[in-house]
């Protein structure tokens, strides 16, 4: 009997004051011809010990590559201290803070949380998480559908990310909103303002904004955020939160700056482990914060004037305004974000900037021993920050499995993506790349492609 | 005090990040920041000390009982957590080729085929990562089997009053109009409204069974029949599965399409607000719509199923397959358990809860269902209480959080004035609900001799009632260096 702690005393002293005879009868009100036959599908139970086993032998099967993927999830160092103290029982095992005074510490972690994003984007206001990044781009273009009000379409660039692309597809297509994607320049990897003009003339309620790219390209952010405004839509920014170290920040793009910032918080701390749990931020001006979708946290004061934290502009969500809300969204991912704030505080301005820095560094001293070799060539004239897209002289596929063999994971292979391309890979050096890694790589690679 | 407050200018913690600051020579001078980001500059130790001491601000299962209705808050094994953290599961890119992933797609494929019989469906997908999202792809994939039929002329999703918020606000995000229909004094749904109000535009039926009211349904054959005659399909909002797991299987209720909260049924963590999973089950005619990626098993191989395998999927629903982590924790959890185990999550959970209610009603509390069983939790109403001492649902909640305990759901379902949902959960003892009892019962002393203390309340916790209508108006969502 996994986790149940009841005696048989308990048991007979429970049901002889419930006045019921055994257990069997509290499901007395389920008509029997609903009641299930028997679990056929559903193995014995194990001891602790057998799925330790079953797990470690599993865990063993999958090993450890060098990996040179980046494409939406990034691998980098993670403090000790963050798991340790984000897996504490507190954090780990409580409910969403409705009753704030009993919730106080998850609180005043969401709004340090708040500020933190709400800086590194430079926007006024954060919420506390939606549930990965493609999914926030999703809210995103609902929110400016709902602000704008006389345009339903949204305009996105080839450029972001092409599963990104399909979840807001999928998201937005029941309530009638249509996703219009613009071209790219094969030449530099960016979309640029001037290949937008050919929608110049429509309306729509916003141009999606991506930087880096999706093919790690730095996109001419601020005419992109100022044509956007021109033609009266909102800038939505797609950013990478560790760029943001660096990079100017959505909130301070062009003129007026972006109107909303959104992302995946993945590379603050969240481990990769095979696509999730990871948290997808947001973030945006003032003016549109009743349009936000998911928790906020406000400071607030309690019956003595102490300082003290809520869950605040509750009017929005589902559980008061029903049909009404600005979305269904209700558990969101707060643990990733109790990570990703103990993340930020360890490492800090200079920190982060750190590791972004050397992670741009790394992509470059890659590219240079990558591009040196017979058969590799950079895709796009464009700058990149910390991940780029290659052509080889070999079928990409081939080359990949190749490298694999040799433990090495060389990048995510475009084929599929963007057929257009020919043999193409994303490749992505991070922080956690040394020398001896790239040149590893570069040197496998060159095998590889020179191979018969 | 905030994290803020702790950093001094230039502290830092030199092993957390490369010892030399490299060269940002490839990034036009154009595109670079001007100003910092507002990170707090600290040493390893204050945010270690900090966050500790935040973590010790909260209530949770492991340090009090949590008895929250309609959020299943029971035991999260430790071993589930520290089996799906192991090394090479946490290192793995979701991007990696699926023969680098061989032992954790097992996983994820034992667990869709257990999640299929416990459900009694005929596919799952386990992209979904909340309950919330898990409705919407069930919705969205309604709607998608109609429109695959020609049948455009369906607007409507019905939606119980007793129904979480979510269901009606999922309705309307994929583009439906809601229903909603009343619950007869019973606490079943109003046969008769509903049979008004399926009909030509009918698109599902959104149901949770056993109902937040903490009964269950006994009409639902009929309302599958009901439904299903008028071309219309039913929904089944997975939240309080915990009530009939291993008992009745949804799909043998009629329902065409699911979702189950894993971070409630099957235990993984509630993280302060996620992260959960929400599979989604779904029977025969929906298989073709089904979410991807779905794991498949093929010649002893397992591999993701994509658009190329089912051209009428609804789409993704997540950059990359959902919450892996999550879904991990789950497997080890079912594994653990066995057939055997979630026969016995049902049975216990029934019994914590019909004993609760017992206790409390012979304490002198007023049940709002009295002649019906509990599920696994079930509903008091004050409105008796406050009429005569003024003690509202929400002060009696804030008092338990002096006596240690968590607050049960306060003011929902929202048609019974004045309610508390309590959900015990399997995994508390006989005595921590005695214990419980007692609390009650003395809170329900002190409504009578010393209103006003329990109007007061909290008192002990670290901060004492906090002004919720000051935080909406004076919005202060971000600390600002003075």
């Amino acid at each position: 009997m996994p986790f149940i702690p009841h005696t048989d005393d308990d048991i007979q002293a429970m049901l002889a004051s419930i006045g019921a005879r055994a257990i069997d009868d509290l499901f007395d009100e389920i008509p029997s011809e609903l009641k299930s036959t028997g679990l056929k599908g559903v193995p014995d139970g194990l001891g602790e010990m057998e799925i330790s086993r079953l797990m470690l032998e599993r865990a063993e099967t999958d090993g450890r590559y060098l990996s040179f993927i980046g494409a939406g999830a990034y691998e980098h160092h993670i403090p000790a201290a963050v798991w340790q103290i984000t897996t504490r029982g507190e954090f780990y095992s409580s409910y969403t803070p409705y009753q704030a005074e009993a919730s106080q510490g998850t609180l005043q972690l969401l709004y340090e949380y708040q500020t933190m994003m709400a800086s590194l984007t430079g926007m006024d206001v954060s919420n506390a998480s939606m549930y990965d990044g493609a999914s926030a781009l999703a809210e995103a273009a609902l929110m400016a559908v709902r602000s704008h009000k006389s345009s339903r379409r949204i305009l996105i660039p080839a450029t972001v990310h092409p599963v990104y692309r399909n979840v807001v597809r999928t998201i937005v297509r029941n309530q009638g909103i249509e996703v219009v994607e613009a071209p790219y320049c094969r030449e530099s990897g960016q979309t640029l303002p001037e290949s937008l003009d050919a929608f110049g003339g429509e309306e729509f309620a916003a141009l999606v904004i991506p930087q880096p790219n999706f093919f790690g390209i730095l996109e001419p952010v601020d005419a992109l955020t100022d044509w956007a405004h021109r033609h009266n839509m909102l800038a939505i920014g797609v950013v990478n939160p560790t760029t943001l170290a660096l990079l100017t920040p959505p909130g301070n793009w062009g003129e007026k700056g972006a109107d909303i910032a959104v992302g995946e918080g993945q590379p603050l701390g969240i481990p990769l482990s095979s696509g999730g749990p990871y948290f997808g931020f947001m973030s945006c001006k003032q003016a549109l914060v009743r349009q936000m979708p998911g928790r906020i946290i406000g400071r607030t004061t309690d019956l003595d004037g102490r300082p003290g934290f809520v869950l605040t502009l509750q009017a929005r969500e589902q559980h008061i305004r029903r049909s009404k809300a600005t979305s269904n969204i209700c558990t969101n991912q707060g643990l990733m974000v109790t990570a990703a704030t103990i993340y930020m505080a360890l490492t800090g301005p200079e920190g982060l900037r750190r590791i972004a820095a050397q992670s741009h560094a790394n992509t470059l001293a890659l590219l240079e021993k990558l591009e040196a070799l017979e058969g590799v060539k950079r895709l796009f004239s464009g700058p990149v920050f910390h991940e780029a897209a290659l052509s080889l002289s070999r079928p990409a596929g081939e080359v990949l499995r190749t490298l694999e063999r040799e433990g090495i994971l060389g990048g995510l292979s475009l084929e599929e993506s963007h057929p257009e391309l020919g043999s193409a890979i994303l490749v992505c050096a991070t922080e956690t790349k040394t020398p001896a890694d790239l040149e590893r790589f570069a040197q496998r690679l060159g095998l590889a492609l020179g191979a018969a | 005090m905030l994290i803020f407050e702790h950093a001094r200018p230039g502290r830092r913690n030199y092993s957390q990040s490369p010892a030399a600051a490299a060269t940002t020579v490839g990034i036009p001078e154009d595109l670079l920041r001007t100003v910092p980001p507002l990170l707090p500059e600290v040493s390893e130790m204050d945010a270690v000390r900090h966050y500790t001491r935040l973590s010790q601000q909260n209530f949770s299962i492991d340090t009090q009982f949590y008895p929250l209705g309609s959020c299943t808050m029971k035991y999260n094994p430790r071993a589930c957590n520290s089996l799906a953290m192991l090394p090479q599961f946490l290192a793995r890119h979701p991007r990696a080729p699926e023969s680098t992933g061989q032992g954790f797609l097992a996983c994820m494929y034992e667990l869709q085929e257990i999640l299929k019989d416990v459900t009694g469906m005929s596919g799952v997908s386990l992209t979904s990562m909340a309950g919330a999202q898990g409705e919407l792809i069930g919705i969205a994939m309604i709607r998608a089997y109609h429109e695959s039929r020609g049948d455009t002329a369906r607007t409507e999703i019905i939606v119980p009053d007793a129904a979480h918020g979510t269901n009606p606000a999922t309705a309307v995000m994929c583009g439906y109009k809601v229903v909603e229909i009343p619950t007869d004094r019973e606490g079943n749904v109003d046969m008769q409204a509903l049979e008004a109000a399926v009909g030509p535009r009918t698109a599902g039926l959104m149901l949770t069974n056993p109902s937040t009211l903490g009964v269950f349904e006994k009409n639902v054959a009929e309302m599958s029949r009901l439904v299903h005659q008028v071309g219309g399909l039913l929904y089944y909002d997975g939240a309080n599965l915990n009530a009939i797991l291993g008992k009745v299987k949804p799909g043998d209720m009629g329902f065409d399409v699911i979702h189950i909260n894993l971070h409630k049924t099957f235990s993984t963590p509630h993280g302060g607000g996620g992260p959960g999973a929400a599979p989604v089950g779904v029977a025969e005619r929906l298989l073709p719509f089904l979410p991807v990626p779905v794991v498949a098993l093929e010649n002893g191989t397992y591999r993701w199923l994509t658009e190329k395998d089912r051209p009428q999927t609804i789409g993704r629903l997540s950059a990359h397959m959902g919450n892996a982590g999550v879904l991990l924790r789950a497997y080890v959890y079912v594994r653990l358990l066995g057939a055997e185990g979630m026969h016995r999550v049902a049975d216990f959970a029934a019994l914590n809860a019909n004993y609760l209610m017992a206790e409390l009603s012979r304490a002198g509390f007023e049940i709002a269902y009295p002649t019906r069983r509990a599920s696994h939790e079930f509903i008091v109403t004050l409105k008796n209480l406050k009429e005569e001492t003024g003690v509202t649902a929400m002060n009696l909640a804030k008092r338990l959080l002096d006596k240690g305990y968590h607050a049960p759901t306060t003011y929902f379902p929202l048609l019974v004035p004045e309610c508390l949902l309590i959900e015990p959960a399997e995994t508390e003892s006989k005595e921590t609900l005695d214990a419980f009892v007692s609390a009650m019962k003395e809170i329900l002393e002190e409504a009578r001799t010393q209103p006003d203390l329990v109007k007061g309340a909290p008192h002990s916790t670290p901060v004492r009632k906090l002004d919720d209508v000051k935080a909406a108006r004076e919005l202060d969502l971000a600390w600002k260096q003075a």
